[in-house]
This record gives structure tokens, C-alpha cells and sequence, in this order.
């Protein structure tokens, strides 16, 4: 077990060096100056100068690099070159309403999509597991900012149920600004579901199919208590997978659902970052989320250790 | 009669293809949207790009078909000629994403001390959320169509990639492969004249899902203002011009998210049906 979580550290210790190598990278693939690129057209070549020497890009692209992987691995991920605040701090102040709205989306994700999974598996075939399917793979084929626009339409402007955009000004209350997540969550939960659904369902058929169901329903227990006490205790440990996996569906989701309810989230800042510019703020978002995403994967892996007690590592 | 040989197979392949009507049907209708969309020049009512004042936000009707936007031009006619941008896009990085996943699967499958480094790039590329990654590269390589090719190709590649390299590490170890090498046949000859034929489903099946991400990709970078150009019209822009209209004219909206939807939908049941039809064993988990 130590050492199964000692090679799994230093496993995700060498993705995140590749992931703040790549993000790394990334910005400097730009044809021509980055300066002159940040700056934009109207700027002078004084100005260009003076920020390539305050960025440090007048070094060798080595020095550059070990710099940007020493203050990256003590938290500082460079300065905005529009807000001029370290990135950190830009991205801290837009992570509420982007965290509220995951969490949202995620739980009403697995409200929808987990029961419905278990049923459509345990009837299998039937006209419900089939209408399932479909609508799970219709879920995932029409684009989230689409059905945002719909539904904002119909149920914030014409009916007037929710909110239709924004996060309730600067001096909203805490329960104003969750009530102006509603609509938005409900919306990248809806997106969201077509994954879970697919992936309970398939767990359930799997854990149906195992001997110590049939063994079960051999021993004359009742269909009830079969699928209550042993099928659905064991399909609850597929959720902790989902919850790794939907991380990824999450961020691209709330960066586009945020767009288009103009919530001032990360998402919405990152798309603002690409029209101004701004490429260390994309630069720390990139490296924020892809090792969110490898931390959020090594604990749902060790999550198992606790829920599922035939996992030994 | 050497054609005959394979004749009886690809009949069978067929049959277990489309038997499944949902797949059927879906074949067809992406094939008329791709149709019409590869025929816009000759198909199309208008010139996508003539404005017209008096015609602005009109209703669809017997004039404008699908109604006509805000500066008068014929929705119908910018809707087909989007469609191949759309279309485009996703069949591009469908066959690119395939060509470097395919080169960088069968290397690391193939050769044990590039497995280390490049699974973990793999692995390191896959943490990235693929509209993030996708936005960050097309900001710094520009917004064309080629370029948009190439960023999602890049965000796409790995999953390719992932699946070559787990079938390779398979094959790899079969009898014939190791005859071939006995027998002499260079290391590169036997990666893509022995091996690669053997593990082509799994990537098919694949590239054809890519391909409908892809095109949803390209719409919500479209859609964010930070994709092609908006200057080209595709799916994903038009409904981003639409957008300001949402009140007033909900069409400018609802058709491109329809030939979105559609197309996405079909390519999905299409993959589905081309999974099971070229692995047998997968259909009966259905």
C-alpha cells in the first residue's frame, strides 16, 4: 500500500513537471516576439523591449524555463499583464462562482443520471433502457451553449423562473449569486448526465451479470433485497470513477456555460484572457487545472481503497 | 474472382451495420447534410455574404426558407456553406489526430524504451480539458481553419494514442509478428504492414467519435469568439451572430444548433454501430 502511494506521487509529480513544461511550451510556440504579440499592434518597440526584459524573455529559453518551473513550484505562476496581479490572485477571484457551478452541475448530474442508470440497467432492453440511451447520446451530441441559449430564452426571459445572466452585481449576497448559478447548473448538469448515465448503467449490467447475484437469487432472497443490498451497494463505488472522470467534462463546460451567462468565473476568464492577450493568465489556468485534474484522479483512485474492500494495492 | 474473396465479409460487415436501422438512418441523413454542404455553391438560394437592408431578420418563409439575418443575408444559403467549415474541421482532425496518434501509439508500443516517456506525455496532454487546451493553443497559432485543425489535433491525438499503443503491446507478441522479424522484414515495415492492419478497428471506431467532438469543439471555439476567424461562416458562429437576437429571432439560433446536433448525433450512432458491427464480441453488452 505505501508503496503503491509512493509510486503514484511520484507518478503525478512527473505529469505535473510535463503538464508545466507543455503549458511552458505552449506560449512560446508563438510565431514572433511574445512581447510585441502581448502588447499588440498599436504598441511601440520601447514598450516591447521593456516588457520582455520585465518577463525575462531577453534570457536563454533554458534560464526562462528553469525560472518558470522554480516559481511554479512555489505557487507563483507569473503577473497579469492586464490586471498586473500575480495570476494566482486573479485566479482565486473568479474560482467561486466556477467551483459553486461545477459542484452544482455535478450533483445535479447524479441526481438525474444515477438512478436512471440503475434502472435502465436492471431492465435492460425495455422501452425505458432504450429511451435512456437515447436521450443520454441526444444529451451529449447538442452543444451546451445551445441548450444555454434555449433555455435562458424559455425559462429566465419568458417565463422569468431564473435568473437570465450575470452573478447578481459586485455587492450581492451570498444566496443571490448561488440563485444566479441555478440556471447555469442546471443546464451543464443536464450535459454532464449523458456520461454518468452511460457509465452507471454499464457498471450496473456488469455487477448484474456477477456469480454473487445469481448466487443470491439462487438462495431464494427476494428480487428486492438482491438488488438493494448487493447490486446497488457495489454500483455506488462506479460514482467515485464518474466524479474523476466528469472533472475534465466540468471545467470545458462551465468555461462555455459561463460565456454564455456571463458569469465572472475562471472559464469566462480564460476566453477574456485569449481576446486581451493575456497569455500568462491561460498559461496559470492551463496549469491550475490540469493538476486539479491529476490530483482529483490519484484521490477518486484512492477513494476505492476506502469504499471498495477487494482493491489491494 | 480475387475480388470475390473479400466480397462475402464486407457484405456480412455491412449487414451487421445497418442492421440496426437508428444507423442506418443515420448514415443517410449525414450523408445528405454532407451532400448539400459539399454542393452549396450549386444548392444555395443566395450568395451567402450578399446583404440585404430590407431584409433584415426576417421570418423564415417562402422567400428566406430559413429567415434571414441581421444584415439581410439568407440564412439557408450561410447555413450550407458553414456546414462545410463545420464538416471540414471535424473530418480534418479526425484523419490528423489518427495519423499522430497512430505514429505515436505504434512507437511506444513497439519500442519499450519510448513507452516510459511518451505514455507519460500522453497521460500529460490528456490532463488538459480539451476546449481549455484547444483555446490556449489557438491563441498563440492564430485563428484559421488550419490552425484550428491542428490545435484540436494536438488535444485529440493522445486518446488515438492511448488505444494504438494498448492493441500494439497485443499483437506485438503474436507468432506472426515475430515470423515477419524472423523472416527479416524491417521494424518500420512490420509496425504498418503487419500490425497496423490487425489493430485499424479500434481506431476507426475512434477517429469517428473525434470526428463528433471535434465538431463540437469547433463550435463552442466558435461559438467563444475564439476560434476561425468570424469572418468564415461556421455553425458555431452563427450562432454566436445570433446570439444578440436571442428575444427577437430565435431562428439565427435554432437551425445552426440543429445542423450541429444532428450531425453530432448521427457521427455518434454511426461510431456505436461501426464498434459493434467490427468487434462482435462488444454488441452483445448492449
Amino acid at each position: 500500500m505505501r508503496s503503491y502511494l509512493a509510486r503514484r506521487l511520484i507518478g503525478m509529480a512527473v505529469v505535473i513537471f510535463l503538464v508545466l513544461t507543455i503549458a511552458f511550451f505552449i506560449v512560446r510556440l508563438a510565431p514572433g516576439d511574445p512581447a510585441a504579440l502581448m502588447l499588440g499592434p498599436e504598441a511601440t518597440a520601447e514598450d516591447a523591449a521593456v516588457l520582455r526584459q520585465q518577463l525575462g524573455l531577453d534570457q536563454p529559453i533554458f534560464v526562462q524555463y528553469l525560472k518558470f518551473l522554480g516559481n511554479a513550484v512555489r505557487g507563483d505562476l507569473g503577473t497579469s499583464i492586464f490586471f498586473k496581479q500575480p495570476v494566482t490572485q486573479v485566479l482565486l477571484g473568479r474560482a467561486e462562482p466556477t467551483v459553486f457551478l461545477s459542484l452544482f452541475s455535478l450533483t445535479i448530474a447524479l441526481i438525474i443520471a444515477v438512478p436512471i442508470g440503475n434502472y435502465a440497467a436492471y431492465r435492460r432492453g425495455s422501452f425505458l433502457d432504450q429511451a435512456s440511451i437515447s436521450t443520454a447520446m441526444l444529451a451529449a451530441s447538442v452543444p451546451s451553449f445551445w441548450t444555454g441559449l434555449m433555455l435562458q430564452r424559455y425559462l429566465a426571459t419568458d417565463l422569468g423562473w431564473f435568473p437570465a445572466s450575470g452573478y447578481g452585481g459586485p455587492d450581492a449576497h451570498f444566496w443571490e449569486r448561488m440563485r444566479h448559478l441555478l440556471l447555469p447548473s442546471i443546464v451543464l448538469g443536464i450535459v454532464n448526465s449523458a456520461l454518468v448515465l452511460r457509465f452507471t448503467r454499464a457498471s450496473m449490467l456488469d455487477i448484474l451479470g456477477e456469480d454473487y447475484i445469481r448466487t443470491a437469487r439462487s438462495k431464494g432472497m427476494g428480487e428486492a433485497r438482491v438488488v438493494l443490498r448487493h447490486a446497488l451497494k457495489n454500483a455506488a463505488i462506479p460514482i467515485i470513477t464518474v466524479i474523476g472522470l466528469t472533472f475534465a467534462l466540468l471545467v470545458s463546460g462551465a468555461v462555455v456555460t459561463e460565456r454564455v451567462f456571463n458569469i465572472p468565473g475562471m472559464g469566462n476568464l480564460v476566453v477574456s484572457a485569449v481576446l486581451r492577450r493575456d497569455y500568462p493568465v491561460i498559461q496559470g489556468t492551463l496549469i491550475v487545472v490540469a493538476s486539479l485534474y491529476v490530483l482529483i484522479n490519484l484521490l477518486t483512485d484512492l477513494a476505492y481503497l476506502l469504499v471498495d474492500k477487494r482493491v489491494r494495492y | 474472382m480475387s475480388r470475390t474473396s473479400s466480397a462475402p465479409v464486407e457484405a456480412r460487415f455491412l449487414d451487421l451495420l445497418f442492421s440496426r436501422r437508428a444507423v442506418l438512418l443515420a448514415t443517410i441523413v449525414l450523408s445528405v447534410v454532407a451532400l448539400l454542404c459539399v454542393c452549396a455553391p450549386w444548392v444555395a438560394p443566395d450568395d451567402p455574404a450578399r446583404m440585404s437592408v430590407r431584409a433584415r431578420l426576417t421570418e423564415p418563409g417562402m422567400t428566406y426558407w430559413l429567415g434571414a439575418d441581421a444584415f439581410g443575408r439568407d440564412v439557408a444559403s450561410r447555413l450550407l456553406y458553414a456546414g462545410r467549415v463545420s464538416l471540414g474541421v471535424g473530418l480534418g482532425v479526425a484523419a490528423l489526430s489518427s495519423l499522430v496518434g497512430i505514429a505515436i501509439g505504434l512507437c511506444a508500443g513497439f519500442f519499450q524504451r519510448l513507452d516510459g516517456p511518451l505514455s507519460r506525455l500522453v497521460d500529460a496532454m490528456m490532463a488538459f480539458p480539451d476546449i481549455l487546451l484547444a483555446i490556449a493553443l489557438v491563441s498563440i497559432l492564430g485563428g484559421s481553419a488550419v490552425n484550428v485543425i491542428i490545435a484540436l489535433s494536438i488535444v485529440y491525438a493522445p486518446r488515438i494514442a492511448r488505444i494504438v499503443r494498448a492493441s500494439t503491446l497485443v499483437i506485438r507478441e503474436l507468432p506472426f509478428v515475430e515470423a515477419a522479424t524472423a523472416l527479416g522484414v524491417s521494424t518500420p515495415s512490420v509496425m504498418v504492414r503487419h500490425v497496423l492492419p490487425n489493430i485499424i478497428s479500434p481506431i476507426i471506431v475512434q477517429a469517428t467519435f473525434i470526428f463528433a467532438y471535434a465538431m463540437l469543439a469547433e463550435a463552442g471555439l466558435s461559438f467563444l469568439g475564439v476560434g476561425i476567424d468570424p469572418s468564415t461562416p461556421t455553425w458555431g458562429t452563427m450562432v454566436n451572430e445570433g446570439r444578440q437576437y436571442l428575444d427577437q429571432a430565435l431562428f439565427l439560433i435554432l437551425f445552426p444548433g440543429l445542423a450541429i446536433s444532428v450531425s453530432v448525433l448521427a457521427l455518434q450512432l454511426i461510431g456505436d454501430g461501426l464498434r459493434d458491427a467490427l468487434d462482435p464480441r462488444l454488441a452483445k453488452d448492449l
